[in-house]
């Protein structure tokens, strides 16, 4: 495959990942917001943004829904939804000759319809409605990749590209929530403690996950678990190592001329961290660091995959 | 009007106006021709608003299909659906027949003179086209003198343009012969038209043309390199910011071929490889869709980084082919294509199946006084654009653009040609609720393999703009489904 398309593949599914994390986060601090009590709007959305990387040009104006809706349509603001979308759309067509016809319309009606002139009116009429009808819009295009494109290098560089990406922002939340995590009220009666948990849960759609796993019995120390070493769970940090692991060996299977020893080796890294590591390790010792390194990892896995993949040097590969 | 035609169809022509200009569809006395009777009566069963739902349907299914064009001279990466009328264009079985013998005999003349004028030149010797017309052309390439292509096709892909006279006959108005497009829309403009109207479709018997992507992929592959039994073809684009860009897909995606840009591409050795995630890998079959003045930084433009350094040195080694080639745009200047009847007799020692409109060369004195004094009725173009630009409409001009053009004649006579401005055939259009004539020409595409292969029919471009003659998609135009039919 060649490298410009693997690029490409790889961040069309970043910014649709990326999008969805969005827009998913939007929508959970917006419904905490209805609850009365607890923190104010101001300290949910700089909380909100620190989840998002602390995107530029999104400083709090006071007016909420003002913010939302920048946060959705900014053309210019990386961290908005139009933003994202745009950029999947535009790697995307730079494709067209490598993704199934399915695939771009599902991209190309995102984007018709997040800039449709209605869309602005209809997020301010229904905001829930206006997010969940972009999340769908990607669910769709998951399922239309995942039914119509072969499962070959391309679509194992849209695996790594959404996983690179979920484990990245996963561990980007979690890093932002640990802290506060444990400070429980002694007596939690209005039950916002207990909002605040769902809302964690569900900004990574695992709440009835979660459930499933452990009951409704909601604590800080098993959310952690659950979100950072559940096998099964896609969600979860180590399921999306897992997954970006055997996107990388699929690739290398494929192709198979040059081995990337220092990319596996990272990844394997990482993979066993999240192994062999238990929630008891981790809590006792420090674990805003645990989560900060699972980043610094996320990161070096994309510079070594751009090394070995998209830009190498020609020398190294006439030499081969 | 013949018995049967219903009222409804009388409604649906409106105050349909019917001149001394042929029309596809209705004979001078009003009534249908025997062809479209079908097609008419389907019309006038249509309720008018089925009619207007079917069009909006085939307009979304290009809008999110992505069936674009970029459009230049306004804001970068201005995309546009290209306009499509819902009424196909029917072509007879024997008037088919004519064209693509027609056809077929000019291409082989065509590459037959570029061949000969980058060899041994003997029609220049021989006095049949002037020496002078040749190596003044833009297009020309010295760079290609005394280099063997493979198969001698130097045209592997072609698109004519040809129009109805209002004898009812076809002739040639231009060849395309660097990178000619439009395909895609033919291709899909057929899909959607499969899906609008099905039972019409079926009952008229309709030679399909499906075939294109697997007959140009064939072609191509017949043109690699001795000794790689199993080629690389690539399709080179400029990239997204081409006007053509979504073709340059569709072919990549129905032939399976990997479409590259010119930084996928490198040389080593005189050998092209393109970037892949598994290393460097080697190029055989370049089907080109660059014009030869981006194609390579080291001996065409420098200032272009849309083709790839070294691409011509490797393919003058032999080691890659670039179809089509180089410096093929000579043979469509419009100043040669006045030769081109000349040459069909010259190589083939045949008439010419398909005439050539009447063409005053500039560079001709007495030609010139005509032209210049008379620049209100002729069409006058630059001999090496494309696409609709540079060009004057005589009976369409102010005053003022006849003179700009004047002096452009003056200063530079060999750059422009003209010709009378033709009465060419139109044909319906759904403009609103009602049918409307407007301007057509069709572009059939040629491929040159082993052998000539046309798939039957084209594209039909339509002015849509009321009275416009020109039908490029860049100036307003659109297109037409083309069904040739089976008898």
């Amino acid at each position: 495959m060649l490298s410009r398309v693997a690029d490409s593949l790889y961040w069309m599914s970043r910014y649709l990942e990326r999008a969805e994390n969005t827009v998913r986060q939007l929508d959970v601090t917006m419904s905490l917001m209805l609850d009365p009590g607890g923190a104010t709007a101001e300290t949910r959305w700089h909380r909100l943004m620190a989840s998002l990387g602390k995107p530029a040009g999104m400083d709090w104006n006071g007016d909420l829904e003002a913010m939302a809706a920048k946060l959705v349509f900014d053309p210019v603001s990386h961290a908005s939804v139009t933003f994202c979308l745009n950029g999947a759309r535009e790697n995307a067509r730079q494709v067209r000759e490598e993704i199934s016809s399915e695939q771009w319309q599902r991209v190309n009606r995102l984007f018709h319809h997040i800039h449709a002139p209605q869309a602005q009116t209809q997020f301010a009429t229904n905001i829930n409605d206006s997010l969940a009808s972009i999340v769908d819009g990607i669910h769709l295009f998951k399922g239309v990749s995942d039914t119509t494109m072969i499962h070959g290098q391309g679509w194992q560089f849209i695996r790594l590209g959404r996983y690179l990406e979920r484990a990245y922002a996963t561990a980007t939340l979690l890093e932002v929530y640990q802290p506060d995590l444990f400070e429980v009220e002694e007596d939690d009666h209005a039950g916002h403690q207990y909002l605040e948990l769902v809302g964690l849960l569900r900004c990574c759609t695992s709440f009835e996950a979660y459930c499933q796993v452990y009951t409704a019995d909601l604590s800080p120390g098993r959310i952690l678990e659950f979100l950072l070493l559940n096998q099964d769970f896609p969600h979860a940090i180590r399921y999306c190592v897992d997954g970006i692991r055997d996107a990388i060996d699929s690739i290398q299977r494929a192709g198979g001329r040059r081995p990337p020893e220092e990319l596996t080796a990272v990844i394997g890294r990482l993979h066993a961290m999240l192994g062999f590591t238990t929630i008891g390790e981790i809590l006792s010792g420090d674990a805003g660091g645990f989560l900060h390194s699972i980043r610094e990892q996320g990161m070096r896995i994309h510079e070594l995959f751009y090394r070995y993949y998209v830009h190498y040097s020609i020398q190294s590969a006439l030499a081969v | 009007m013949n018995a049967g035609h219903p009222a409804e169809l009388d409604i649906l022509f409106g105050d349909y106006p019917l001149d001394q200009a042929f029309d596809e569809m209705r004979e001078p006395d009003g009534s249908v021709r025997p062809q479209y009777q079908a097609l008419a009566e389907t019309l006038a069963r249509l309720p008018a608003d089925e009619l207007q739902r079917r069009k909006q349907s085939a307009d979304l299914s290009f809008l999110t299909q992505g069936i674009t064009f970029t459009v230049y001279g306004r804001d970068e990466g201005t995309e546009r659906i290209f306009p499509y009328d819902l009424l196909p264009r029917l072509i007879a079985a024997q008037e088919w027949d004519r064209i693509e013998c027609g056809l077929t005999q000019r291409i082989t003349a065509l590459n037959l003179f570029l061949r000969d004028v980058y060899s041994e030149a003997k029609i220049l010797n021989d006095k049949v086209i002037p020496r002078e017309l040749v190596y003044s052309c833009k297009h020309y390439r010295r760079q290609m003198r005394g280099l063997q292509v493979p198969r001698n096709v130097y045209i592997a892909v072609v698109g004519s343009d040809l129009l109805r006279l209002n004898t009812g006959e076809f002739v040639v108005l231009e060849d395309n012969l660097r990178v000619p497009s439009g395909v895609s829309y033919m291709l899909t403009n057929r899909r959607v038209m499969k899906r609008t109207f099905p039972q019409l479709f079926s009952s008229y018997g309709v030679r399909p043309i499906e075939r294109y992507p697997q007959l140009l992929l064939a072609t191509l592959r017949s043109l690699a390199p001795e000794g790689r039994p199993e080629p690389n073809i690539v399709l080179l684009t400029p990239g997204v910011f081409n006007s053509a860009y979504f073709e340059h897909t569709y072919l990549a995606r129905q032939m399976g071929i990997d479409l590259v840009e010119g930084r996928d591409l490198v040389t080593h050795d005189n050998v092209v490889y393109m970037r892949t995630t598994d290393g460097l890998k080697r190029v055989d079959v370049i089907y080109r869709r660059v014009d030869d003045d981006f194609s390579d930084p080291l001996i065409f433009r420098a200032d272009s980084s849309l083709g790839c350094a070294g691409l011509f040195n490797a393919y003058r080694a032999g080691n890659v082919t670039v179809s089509n080639a180089f410096g093929t745009g000579l043979a469509d200047d419009k100043a040669v294509y006045a030769y081109v009847p000349r040459m069909i007799k010259y190589y083939l020692d045949e008439e010419p199946i398909l005439p050539n409109v009447e063409t005053y060369l500039l560079s001709e004195e007495k030609e010139r006084n005509h032209v210049l004094a008379n620049l209100d009725k002729l069409v006058v173009k630059a001999v090496g654009e494309s696409g609709g630009y540079g060009m004057l409409i005589g009976p369409h001009s102010t005053a003022q653009q006849r003179e700009e053009f004047a002096r452009a004649i003056q200063a530079n006579p060999r750059n422009y040609i003209a010709q009378p401005t033709l009465d060419f055939s139109r044909a319906p259009c759904l403009i609103k609720d009602r049918l409307e004539p407007r301007h057509v020409d069709l572009r059939p595409y040629i491929l040159f393999g082993d052998k000539v292969n046309i798939v039957p029919g084209g594209l039909t471009r339509v002015a849509l703009e009321k009275g416009s003659l020109v039908v490029n998609s860049s100036q307003g135009g659109g297109s037409k489904d083309t069904w040739v039919l089976d008898k």
